[in-house]
């Protein structure tokens, strides 16, 4: 928690000033932006690189001899050394840049179908994305491996004592991610991958919705695997970073065959460029890769530390304005959350109040968000997930109060 | 002489036309998916269930002499309400005027994005459900 001093020295309205997108008006209405957990919006400072990188230096990297070319490859190299120092890497090469999470998740997923034998053990838990349980599915089915799953509770918390039980010395991977994207709830990750260590197993860590918000420092929480997309930290979609320990990016096969990843290649035999490019073939999303340095840079910038007090200082308050709403259930309450509310209202149906919202200008996410056992286990259809960010405002959050007490009136 | 498809179009466009915003056009249509029984609970199985990802919707299919006849039903009640609209337009025709039907009058009356192919509430899918079925009943009448 940071104290009242640092928040007031954060200037909401200035930073909105950043972001054009946030003068739109939706069906008559002033913009009120809640779905930053699905994406978040872009500040003038990131569309200004992408369009710099079009207007004056695009060029294929890597390989030119040409001055553009070695433009373009530095500018990307130094996006890849911005990563790693946001994120706290010992090496650069450590950082590969993906098309997202999902990619990044697919990566490793692939990789390990290679280590694993009949019989071995991976550990998911229950608060998983579908991008965090589908792969490791197809692994299990293609590898004979058994899935396992830490169970949650009503609160939307993972059961620790129940992932020691699990844990054996058949347990070769654990994946799970540093917070929900359906409730918000921030994992006790450091403590998972302390304990999963004791048994060798490696830990993959989903981070795309946890990195809006934390900064994660890979090295000191000695995690395996740490995946991330751009698009939820301000900068462009399609693009995203694995960070894998080097010893285990060097057991992993390549993911896909093709240019930019071979050191040398006969019809007899291949071999494999080193790291970052043996997992980065063909020519990658280079203004992505660019743009998403330039997104972190902006983040800092602004400060992390500032932007969690002030996301919390928002969470608070639509917290406890929406429970002042006769028949509201909230989903993932537990004290350690990011500005992330699921909620419903009396059992009506989730996509009948955020159409009704969307009608008032208010984008939220409603549905399972693709954490269907999520829903099962509070047997709901869905819910309405309204997500936070640093950018918006308390003006806002009363604006969507009215908007639910609207939707609710309508639909009663 | 019972009312055409067309006919029974312009019937609801004609009484949409007394609505002067969006909110009116949703009370009633709420007020639609709340009042109508839509389809015996029998019929309500996995079977004739369109998964919309969104919102769920349930069509049935009965000829009853040469007119097809469809009960639907939705779990959320703006899709109920739209539900409501289609069938009271499509049901109970030949299915040959089921077949030549189209759905422009969901435009006029303000609701196009409610059929949008990426709004995943189902209904899209119960549109093509309902042509299939007039497909499949046309045949068996010839």
């Amino acid at each position: 928690m940071s104290t009242a001093t640092e928040v007031l020295e954060y200037s909401v309205e200035k930073v909105r000033e950043d972001f054009p997108i946030l003068k739109r008006e939706i069906n008559g209405y002033p913009l009120v932006y809640f779905d930053n957990a699905a994406t978040s919006q872009t500040p003038q400072q990131v569309i200004d690189v992408i369009a710099d990188y079009y207007s004056n230096y695009n060029a294929n990297i890597h390989r030119g001899v040409h001055a553009l070319s070695q433009e373009a490859t530095d500018k990307y190299e130094h996006a890849r050394h911005t990563i790693q120092k946001h994120f706290n890497a010992e090496k650069a090469h450590e950082i590969i840049f993906t098309s997202g999470t999902t990619h990044g998740i697919n990566l490793v997923a692939n990789g390990f179908a290679s280590l694993l034998k009949k019989g071995d053990e991976i550990i998911v838990s229950a608060l998983e994305h579908h991008s965090n349980i589908v792969p490791w599915q197809i692994l299990a089915e293609k590898t004979g491996a058994i899935l396992k799953v830490i169970p949650m509770n009503q609160e939307g918390e993972l059961i620790y004592p129940a992932f020691e039980e699990l844990l054996s010395e058949k347990t070769k991977l654990v994946f799970l991610n540093h917070v929900s994207n359906a409730l918000g709830t921030v994992n006790p990750i450091e403590k998972i991958i302390t304990k999963a260590h004791e048994y060798d197993a490696a830990v993959l860590v989903d981070g795309a919705q946890a990195a809006p918000h934390i900064k994660a420092d890979v090295q000191a929480l000695d995690v395996d695997f740490y995946v991330v997309s751009a698009h939820k930290m301000c900068g462009p979609t399609g693009v995203g970073m694995l960070y894998g320990k080097e010893k285990w990016l060097n057991k992993l096969p390549p993911y896909q065959g093709g240019g930019e990843m071979i050191a040398t290649v006969t019809f007899e035999e291949t071999t494999y460029a080193d790291l970052p490019h043996k997992f980065e073939a063909g020519t990658p999303n280079i203004c992505g890769g660019i743009a998403f340095g330039a997104a972190l840079d902006y983040m800092n910038t602004v400060g992390f530390d500032k932007i969690a007090a002030y996301e919390e200082e928002l969470l608070h308050y639509a917290t406890k304005k929406l429970l002042e709403i006769d028949g509201m259930e909230i989903y993932g309450v537990s004290k350690e959350k990011t500005a992330v509310i699921s909620f419903n209202i009396n059992g009506m149906h989730p996509y009948d109040i955020g159409t009704i919202l969307d009608k008032l200008g208010i984008a939220v996410r409603t549905g399972h968000h693709c954490a269907q056992p999520i829903m099962d286990f509070y047997k709901i259809p869905g819910t309405v997930r309204a997500s936070f960010s640093f950018y918006n405002t308390k003006e806002e959050i009363d604006a969507f109060i009215k908007a639910v007490i609207k939707a609710k009136t309508m639909l009663a | 002489m019972s009312k055409s498809i067309q006919q029974i179009q312009e019937e609801i466009i004609d009484e949409f036309s007394m609505f002067d915003d969006w909110m009116q056009r949703y009370e009633y249509m709420i007020e639609l998916g709340k009042s109508l029984p839509l389809i015996d609970e029998k019929y309500k199985i996995e079977e004739n269930l369109i998964k919309g990802c969104q919102s769920k919707v349930w069509v049935h299919a009965e000829l009853n002499g040469e007119k097809l006849e469809f009960t639907a039903d939705s779990d959320a009640i703006i899709t109920k309400g739209i539900v409501a609209i289609l069938i009271r337009a499509f049901s109970g025709h030949h299915p040959s005027d089921i077949l030549e039907a189209d759905t422009q009058f969901i435009d006029e009356i303000g609701l196009k994005e409610h059929l949008s192919p990426t709004r995943a509430n189902g209904l899209v899918s119960m549109i093509k459900q309902l042509k299939m079925y007039a497909i499949a009943y046309q045949t068996q009448l010839k």
